[in-house]
């Protein structure tokens, strides 16, 4: 048995990697940690003690139910057209205009949140009161639209959309990396059948990203569902559980919800909220996790089976 | 039903580079019509532009007259998707579609052009169709396991099939055994004999065995040096080709001289 030479440089590298690997995880853990043991005396304080005077199950649960609402609707919004452009630059648009346009679609994911925010809150919102009261008075018997329309453009809506602005780089860039990745071989298989562009994309391009394009709605999903300062500026919100989308009472998110209320929180009802916190960290983990089971599932399985 | 391609004057560039100076050639009816010369010479960027798939890389264009069935294929008014639909094509690796059962592979083409396939029409056309390309034994059983489950030579017979279900004229294959191991490709050469019964079939092939074996004519590209255009040398029915060229370079590269 001879004895692998030990090279400085190796050790050297193999110890940063595995300090960098640790890294994360510790401050992963660190976070855990700090939720849990911040947040539990919130979660068992009595009604009495904390400032919205209800106990935890019934403060976070419309919290939930907003951060998944308005998560997932951003995402309703975002997927088709992230799917859209991505495609449109991947293989629709001459290489002339697809350099451009995928630059600026990454020039807007650099954009602050607070940036969208304002947005929101001047501009869209305000845009959207016309088409609110239109969505009232046409499509009012859809529970969605029932109303009433609010006066200041501040719905669930709005800032689904200001969210959905917001993910739709993170769908493109990576959509589009995926598309990019299709074998030449097998658009070149459909095209010889007689397949249109489109008909390409569907028997060649789709069927090879079905998978990215389900991990890039989870990171969006990720995304949309921590993001704070966009939902805190543009939602009004009021602690009620409703499907209604363009009403001026709406659930908060957990994450909005935090920044709104952490200035003038003292004593339990900080616990409460770092609770919140924990749940959304939970939240955020299992979505990730589903994320990675969808994604590596059917890979792994083909990878055993060739 | 199948018939003659002729080609006139064509010119093949990548952007500005002219890769296929001035073809003129006859590709006959109901033959198999084989394409060989050197590396780079161009012979499978001319193949690519009978159906017009060589358009789909960036900058690629066209100068000349590919007439078919009286039509000119690149005519203004004429669009390649149809084109394609006459003029099948089998590539050099096998494709089959990954996601899709032999079943699905071979009636992706059909499903294109008519989108709800009776049953019975489509279960018709699988069972021809493999038939034809020699693999319905073989695969009968498991029409629905995935086409990327059989092995390089069926995989390439299931391209086969998936070509000939859209009921093309021609087929046109570009080095299509050359991914094969021998006996896979002694399976494709018989096909591709008793496929030129009913179809026009182009093959490019590295080979020249092959060609000997396959073809009824043979056309010889050859190209001056590297950065020249490729070109047509000549052409001719293949025992006259191999046994007297008229041309020194066809007769050097025949011998396996260079190559």
């Amino acid at each position: 048995m001879n004895k692998t030479i030990q090279r400085p440089g190796d050790t050297i590298f193999r110890g940063t990697a595995v300090a960098a690997a640790t890294t994360i995880l510790v401050t992963l853990a660190a976070v855990g940690i700090f939720l849990t043991i911040k947040g539990i005396p919130g979660m068992t304080a009595s009604p009495e003690e904390v400032k919205h005077g209800t106990t935890f199950l019934a403060y976070v649960a419309p919290l939930v139910f907003g951060t998944l609402w308005a998560a997932a609707l951003a995402l309703a919004i975002a997927t088709p057209v992230g799917i859209g452009v991505a495609l449109f630059i991947s293989h629709y648009a001459p290489r002339k205009l697809a350099g451009p346009v995928g630059y600026v679609i990454d020039l807007l994911a650099a954009v602050p949140s607070v940036v969208f925010g304002a947005w929101g809150i001047m501009t869209l919102a305000p845009a959207m009161r016309g088409p609110y009261a239109w969505l009232e008075d046409n499509l009012g018997f859809i529970p969605f639209f029932a109303g009433p329309a609010s006066a200041t453009g501040r719905t669930m809506l709005t800032a689904a959309l200001v969210l959905a602005v917001m993910v739709i780089p993170i769908m493109t860039a990576l959509c589009r990396e995926i598309f990019l990745q299709t074998p030449r071989l097998h658009e070149e298989a459909a095209l010889a059948l007689g397949a249109t562009r489109w008909e390409m994309v569907r028997m060649a391009v789709f069927p090879h990203a079905k998978s990215g394009i389900v991990s890039a709605a989870m990171l969006a999903l990720g995304r949309a569902l921590g993001e704070t300062m966009a939902v805190a500026m543009v939602l009004s919100a009021s602690g009620v559980v409703t499907f209604n989308l363009i009403s001026s009472t709406n659930p908060s998110t957990i994450a909005a919800n935090i920044a709104l209320s952490f200035k003038e929180a003292s004593g339990l009802t900080v616990n409460a909220l770092i609770a919140t916190g924990l749940v959304l960290f939970v939240i955020t983990f299992a979505v990730n996790f589903v994320a990675r089971l969808i994604v590596t599932g059917p890979n792994r399985a083909k990878a055993a089976k060739s | 039903m199948a018939h003659q391609i002729e080609v006139s004057n064509l010119n093949i560039y990548y952007g500005d580079f002219l890769a296929v100076e001035d073809v003129n050639i006859t590709i006959e009816a109901r033959s198999v019509t084989a394409f060989i010369g050197p590396s780079g010479c161009g012979k499978s960027t001319f193949l690519r532009s009978l159906n017009r798939m060589h358009e789909e890389i960036k900058g690629a264009r066209v100068e000349g007259k590919v007439m078919s069935n009286g039509h000119n294929l690149y005519d203004s008014a004429m669009d390649p998707v149809d084109v394609r639909r006459q003029i099948g094509m089998v590539f050099q690796r096998p494709n089959p579609f990954p996601t899709m059962s032999i079943e699905q592979n071979v009636l992706a083409g059909p499903r294109l052009n008519n989108k709800r396939l009776k049953k019975s029409v489509a279960d018709d056309l699988v069972e021809q169709s493999l038939t034809r390309s020699g693999l319905w034994n073989e695969v009968k059983d498991r029409l629905n396991k995935p086409g990327s489950g059989l092995s390089g030579g069926q995989q390439q017979r299931l391209c086969i099939a998936r070509a000939i279900a859209v009921e093309p004229d021609v087929l046109l294959m570009d080095e299509p055994c050359s991914a094969l191991d021998p006996i896979s490709t002694s399976v494709i050469e018989d096909l591709i004999h008793q496929l030129k019964d009913d179809y026009t079939i182009a093959i490019v092939t590295h080979n020249m065995q092959q060609a000997a074996r396959v073809s009824d004519n043979t056309a010889f590209f050859n190209l001056d040096g590297v950065g020249k255009p490729g070109r047509l040398i000549e052409h001719g029915p293949t025992e006259i080709l191999f046994s007297t060229p008229s041309n020194p370079a066809t007769e050097a590269y025949i011998q396996g001289r260079f190559g």
